[in-house]
């Protein structure tokens, strides 16, 4: 994935109405900004393979 | 002790105060006085608990008077970072909206705690929104200067409490630290700053920002107060459900152990690149200290420093969901932007770096099976400048925000304890490095800082530029 292929725009209107969070246009330029970044940012982590039994982090103790 | 108080530690202080040599009541007032006259320079501290203070500290005097024990940190004055929860303050967490709450109707345990110990609460300090930056640049609150330089940052999140100790107006502080936020500004203020073990000490009645990186810690001018400070500080507490339920280790009786036997190495790799050459100068004053030739290459750290990122953006974004919803405007815009980008993560993305987390915990467990302590910068550079964006770490410029937790956000990820201690060099603004040891052996730490302190290398005094006492 290129980060900077993505049609964040697009992305960012598509998502926020699915979880019903508006963002306003003023903070668009931003929040691209920062998902970029994240993007990128992720590629590290997903471009590195994991064994099967590598479980989640947290634990939940009841 | 005449007026040389204002320069202890807390362990000088407390035994002044205990020998009758200065009253509480009297540091507490003249503490109180100085930070209403100097405040507005620094801007450490929002909210001033003047008033139960000096209850407080009269009624340590009458503990004393009347010969019982007040505690090891008896009318010892200290602040604490603002998303703690004070008793008859509203906990801000650096935010606008958190303002609108009532009051807490009970202090966060750590103070407590700290409280039995006979310390005296004065108030709270500025930070970061909801604990997301390294700059403490806050734009309902304003900026916390850094005490060794104002045209520079204290660093964050916990910047006013860095720079509280720093300038001298308390002998120590509470911060908390999720990827660096105790031990950044630590760092670029030359104080003393410790993130414990994750889950060592309670979190409970504290505004967390990502809860599977939280944790608390002291700020303090010597090793011997970090050590008291963490020991009060220990012990289970079912209101933090990640809180460990084992024994307290104590740190104070083992300070003088030396380091003979330890394995100490220095991090290299990812520790010893993107940094100024003079963050790089400052680990090898400490390994040259300590006759350390061994390094040791945590892998993949720049992963490790990846997945936290996301962990962060994402767990933050989610616990500020509903105010992100209706009321995105009373944001601090340097947070808010980052939040909202969190909140659009794709799981998949979050729950990888989460398996990741265990891999990398693993891989650095096998590290410490052949060495004790490891050390590493603490930044990659002085503190910047007010307002800064991006700063040239060698032939690289990067951003400011972001990249102040370079050589932090992958240790803390996996829980690690670490104390960044303060190396100053002549005419020179300070910078930090990191002791770094396996979960739950805070103490080893301490007794390598203790050497160090001990040897000259480490010191941690007040700011000379408002020095006072």
């Amino acid at each position: 994935m290129n980060a900077e292929t993505i049609y964040w725009h697009q992305f960012i209107e598509q998502m926020s109405n699915i979880i019903d969070l508006p963002i306003a246009p003023e903070s668009e330029p931003g929040v691209v900004e920062n998902l970029q970044n994240i993007a990128e940012v992720a590629a590290l982590v997903t471009e590195f393979s994991l064994p099967e039994s590598i479980e989640l982090a947290p634990q939940f103790t009841p | 002790m005449n007026s040389n108080w204002k320069a202890a530690d807390a362990v000088e202080l407390t035994g002044a105060i205990r020998r009758g040599e200065v009253s509480a009541a009297t540091v507490t007032r003249d503490t109180l006085e100085t930070i209403e006259r100097e405040n507005p320079s620094l801007n450490c501290f929002t909210q001033i608990a003047a008033e139960t203070a000096i209850l407080q500290a009269k009624s340590i005097d009458q503990t004393i008077a009347d010969g019982r024990d007040p505690g090891v940190l008896s009318g010892v004055p200290f602040a604490v970072k603002n998303l703690f929860d004070v008793a008859g303050l509203t906990t801000l967490a650096g935010s606008k909206i958190h303002a609108e709450n009532p009051p807490a109707t009970r202090d966060a345990t750590a103070i407590s705690r700290l409280k039995q110990a006979g310390a005296i609460l004065l108030g709270t300090l500025n930070m970061d929104e909801y604990a997301y930056g390294f700059v403490t640049e806050n734009s309902h609150y304003g900026t916390t200067r850094n005490p060794r330089d104002r045209t520079r940052i204290a660093g964050g999140s916990s910047g006013g409490s860095a720079a509280a100790v720093a300038v001298g107006w308390v002998p120590f502080s509470l911060g908390s630290d999720t990827n660096g936020s105790i031990r950044v500004p630590a760092a670029l203020c030359g104080v003393f700053g410790f993130k414990p073990t994750y889950g060592r000490l309670s979190r409970s009645g504290t505004m967390l920002f990502s809860s599977s990186l939280d944790c608390i810690g002291p700020f303090a001018r010597s090793v011997r107060d970090i050590a008291t400070i963490f020991d009060v500080l220990q012990g289970a507490d079912p209101g933090d459900p990640v809180c460990t339920s084992r024994p307290p280790k104590l740190c104070l009786p083992d300070l003088d152990r030396g380091i003979e036997g330890l394995r100490i190495a220095v991090a290299d790799g990812y520790f010893a690149q993107n940094a100024e050459t003079e963050a790089l100068d400052a680990v090898s004053a400490v390994s040259k200290a300590l006759n350390v030739t061994r390094t040791v290459s945590i892998r993949e750290a720049h992963r490790a420093r990846a997945a936290a990122y996301i962990i962060t953006a994402s767990e933050g974004a989610n616990l500020h969901l509903d105010n992100l919803r209706s009321r995105p405007q009373d944001f601090d815009p340097a947070t808010r932007d980052r939040f909202l980008a969190g909140a659009l993560i794709p799981a998949s993305w979050y729950l990888q770096s989460q398996r990741f987390r265990q891999w990398f915990r693993d891989a650095v467990r096998e590290i410490f099976q052949h060495v004790d302590i490891i050390l590493a910068p603490t930044t990659p550079c002085v503190a910047p400048k007010i307002g800064q964006k991006t700063m040239k770490i060698g032939p690289r410029e990067m951003l400011v925000r972001p990249n102040l937790g370079l050589f932090t956000q992958p240790l803390s990820f996996i829980g690690l304890p670490i104390l960044s201690v303060p190396i100053f060099r002549p005419n020179s603004l300070p910078l930090g490095v990191q002791i770094i040891a396996a979960p739950y052996n805070d103490s080893l730490i301490l007794q390598v800082a203790c050497q160090l302190e001990r040897q000259g290398i480490l010191r941690a005094e007040c700011s000379s530029g408002l020095r006072h006492g």
